[in-house]
């Protein structure tokens, strides 16, 4: 075993699909900075909302007022300065802190992908992925044609772990066995040109359903195994562009896309690296000097492979976190995030929060679009550490206001998978008085039904 | 590379094959799996616009024609017939304006055209300024609480304390009546506005936008719907006056104030307006076209469960049921402490929001606001 992995440490391979993963995710995250600058976003996400909904233990993260525009710019420079391989270490080390800093700064828009671009930047900080076809390799010293072929299986890995685990998300028995939720999500599309008459038929909500667990599942085999490369390479086409018409995912599938060009043979990618040079005028042949990169001294690689095995075991274990906790996952949601949990669920829910005076007995309600933007009470509206978190708040804000001690109640009515909705939270608890931890909500209510499966 | 691109070619072949090829014409429910959602999302809106929301503007502007005319009669005849004559159109006028309330997207919502027909409570003062003043600027967004018709309540029902009181001053101080009359010109000019803006263009366009993004119509319009019922309906004409925000009953922020018991009326016939949009029924009739109702019927073939739409109408009838079972808002609230039986009313037409806002919105996918969302 132990001199099967320090062959396969040894064992080098073109550095060339590193250098085209680091163009093409470079130009990609500066896409997205530019993308989410021009929407408004920043505004309406960072710097409009009186509240911020944090990261347990990542309070401290929050936008930075005006400088939170600094933070995009920085963001999307180092983004550009990945593509170009230029200063790479720094750019990836500044690309990582400020992506995942924004990321940090409000919980609403936590989306899966984010997290998936934050720990690919995360694994770019320790790949020599400027060794070949970038600005820093214009010196010599700094130049190699091969690299370690762990640097590329690492991202094939997390590449894999995606798949994997959303495939094994999608066993249960709502996906599987009721169509859910595609059976609500893909009648709202029939008005779409050329498939919309496909979208209100029950068979096609079945078939999309048990399609995309297939889908996950062996999608990184088939790009894994030479012979299905390119059917694989077809079939990440069609099912992410699909993706990308019917739902309002961003830039997600595009990055999938481009992302899995690292599973092919190095031709390809010097073929599209020669078309580039013959575009941009570079001469490509003076990066091809033979030379591997060796990874430096002894004591420094045990670091690097230290960090990436924590990092892939730390992969591993996070999505089952869920296991610890009672009751039904997609109703408690402890342990639904950074678990590949990708369009699983239509959720919705709706709260009232009370606001009881304890001395007098006063009571009222209150009008969270005095607090919320529509987005962040939409989705405080079903989500358990959302609406603790809130409730705190307001209590803070009463209490500072009236001079006295509150207790807060709330009401809420929460959907899934096109279920009636059902009460969500015990009215009767204060939750002013609950503090958010890992152990479990003790004061969610339980779920009426029950969902089968992983 | 050649056989990728010939492969998702097929692909696409296939799945176009699929989609118009498979059209059978007589309906859905052929075994498992062989159910259809058929709903048409832009005859949804062909039915809004053209038997509900544009008749709902025409008969508003009919009913302030009448308001006009009384204003006329009365100006050139200030008499105590009149004076109640006038009142009656207003009254009228203003229950129609209930049937248009809930339509403020596009023109409406452009010019704001609530705040600037419908803000209340009415600042009685700044009305008293306008009018002793006899200059002012009904643009100006400042001057929203000192017209509409929550300025004509005072202007017609507060004056004095009876008819005679209120006649008297109206003969004493003809600028009160040359006021009345601007603010009635003032509705009549932005409410012809936005009906001019539909009937050139708009509706067209309203019933293009048939898509399911945040920005399509049908996104837009549940929005801002469900807003209406939850910001002005529940929360305007009840909740705010109860004083369930704030702890402190508010009579005074009741709509129509001065006239004691039109709030009921006013409340009532917006939750019909509700109702009977939500059930697609044209204006004026009972014939019934495509609707939310009709829309969650029709995603149920597929989903099974509960009538959704049945359970919402319920809702609406038991929380009608008990609001016409009150006395006058201004009796509840003033004579009653806590109001038990108005905050139990209060609390019927609550449970229709999560019904709405939860059960209808995640039934048809609505969009809530543009942003990227993979559903977790």
């Amino acid at each position: 075993m132990r001199g099967f992995l320090e062959a396969y440490c040894e064992k080098s391979i073109q550095a060339a699909p590193l250098a085209v993963f680091r163009i093409l995710f470079g130009l990609m995250m500066f896409a997205g900075i530019v993308r989410f600058w021009a929407y408004g976003w920043i505004e309406a996400r960072y710097l409009d909302p009186a509240l911020h909904f944090t990261y347990y233990g990542f309070e401290w993260v929050q936008p930075l007022g005006n400088w939170t525009y600094l933070l995009f710019v920085l963001c999307g420079a180092s983004a550009l300065m990945i593509a170009l391989g230029w200063k790479y270490r720094l750019a990836s080390v500044l690309f990582f802190l400020s992506f995942t800093y924004i990321e940090l700064m409000d919980k609403t828009t936590y989306l899966n992908h984010y997290y998936f671009i934050s720990l690919v930047a995360f694994l770019m900080i320790f790949l020599p992925a400027n060794a070949y076809f970038s600005l820093d390799a214009r010196s010599e010293k700094y130049r190699f044609q091969r690299v370690p072929a762990w640097t590329v299986d690492s991202i094939k890995l997390l590449l894999a772990l995606v798949y994997i685990h959303a495939g094994l998300a999608k066993i249960n028995s709502d996906w599987l066995l009721e169509a859910m939720p595609l059976k609500i999500w893909l009648p709202a599309r029939t008005g779409m040109p050329l498939i919309g008459g496909l979208m209100g038929k029950e068979w096609v909500h079945y078939a999309f359903s048990w399609a995309g667990m297939l889908y996950d599942l062996s999608i990184p085999f088939l790009l894994l195994w030479r012979p299905s490369r390119w059917l694989a390479l077809a079939l990440v086409v069609v099912f992410h562009t699909l993706t990308a018409v019917l739902f309002p995912i961003g830039l997600f599938p595009y990055v999938m896309i481009v992302s899995v060009l690292v599973f092919f043979e190095p031709r390809l990618h010097h073929r599209l690296l020669q078309g580039l040079s013959n575009v941009l005028g570079i001469r490509k042949s003076r990066f091809d000097n033979g030379r591997e990169w060796r990874p430096g001294s002894v004591m420094a690689n045990r670091f690097r492979m230290g960090v990436l095995g924590l990092f892939f075991i730390w992969q591993l274990l996070l999505p089952w976190r869920y296991l610890c906790y009672p009751g039904e996952l997609f109703w408690t949601e402890e342990g639904f995030r950074f678990s590949w949990r990708v369009m699983l669920m239509e959720k919705t829910g709706y709260a009232q929060f009370k606001v009881v005076e304890n001395a007098t007995g006063k009571w009222y309600y209150v009008n969270n679009a005095d607090f919320l933007t529509p987005f962040q009470e939409k989705q405080m509206g079903f989500q358990p550490d959302f609406i603790l978190e809130y409730a705190r708040y307001l209590k803070g804000h009463f209490e500072a206001r009236g001079g006295q001690e509150v207790a807060v109640y709330v009401d809420c009515f929460v959907s899934l998978n096109g279920r009636p909705s059902q009460r969500y939270i015990d009215p009767g608890v204060d939750l002013g008085r609950e503090k958010e931890s890992f152990s479990h909500k003790t004061w969610i209510l339980p779920f009426n039904d029950e969902i089968k499966g992983l | 590379m050649k056989k990728s691109i010939l492969l998702l070619l097929v692909l696409a072949a296939t799945l176009y094959a699929c989609s118009s090829g498979s059209t059978d014409p007589d309906g859905a429910g052929n075994g498992p799996g062989g159910n259809e959602v058929r709903f048409d999302r832009s005859a949804m809106l062909a039915n809004w616009a053209d038997n509900i929301i544009l008749p709902s503007y025409n008969a508003f502007l009919s009913s302030h024609a009448n308001l006009s005319a009384a204003m006329q009669t009365f100006r050139a005849n200030p008499t105590l017939e009149n004076l109640v004559g006038l009142r009656e159109s207003w009254r009228a006028s203003y229950k129609s304006w209930q049937r248009v309330d809930l339509f403020e997207i596009g023109p409406a919502e452009e010019v704001g055209l609530r705040l600037q027909v419908n803000t209340y409570p009415a600042d009685v003062a700044l009305i008293e300024s306008h009018v002793a003043g006899g200059s002012y600027d009904l643009d100006l967004p400042s001057n929203r609480d000192s017209k509409g018709f929550p300025a004509l309540d005072y202007l017609l029902n507060g004056l004095g304390a009876d008819d005679a009181e209120i006649l008297q001053k109206f003969m004493d101080e003809p600028a009160y009546a040359a006021y009345a009359a601007d603010l009635i010109d003032d509705i009549g000019a932005r409410v012809s506005g936005v009906v001019s803006v539909w009937n050139n263009g708009y509706r067209d366009s309203f019933v293009a936008a048939d898509g399911a993004t945040a920005t399509a119509s049908v996104d837009r319009y549940v929005n801002d719907f469900i807003f209406y019922y939850e910001r002005f309906l529940r929360a305007g004409k009840l909740g705010i006056p109860l004083g369930v925000f704030t702890g402190t009953p508010a009579p005074e922020t009741l709509e129509s104030y001065y006239l004691e018991g039109l709030a009921n009326e006013l409340f009532l016939e917006g939750l019909d307006a509700v109702r009977d949009f939500f059930n697609g029924r044209h204006f004026g009739s009972t014939t019934q076209g495509e609707s939310l109702a009709s829309y969650l019927r029709a995603l149920n073939t597929v989903k099974g469960g509960e009538a959704l739409d049945a359970r919402i109408n319920a809702q609406f009838n038991a929380a009608r049921t008990l609001v016409s079972g009150l006395g006058s808002f201004q009796s509840e609230i003033l004579m009653n402490n806590p109001p038990i039986d108005m905050l139990q009313a209060y609390d019927e037409v609550q449970a229709a929001v999560p019904l709405l806002k939860v059960d209808m919105v995640s039934a048809m996918s609505i969009s809530i606001d543009f942003v990227d969302a993979d559903g977790d």
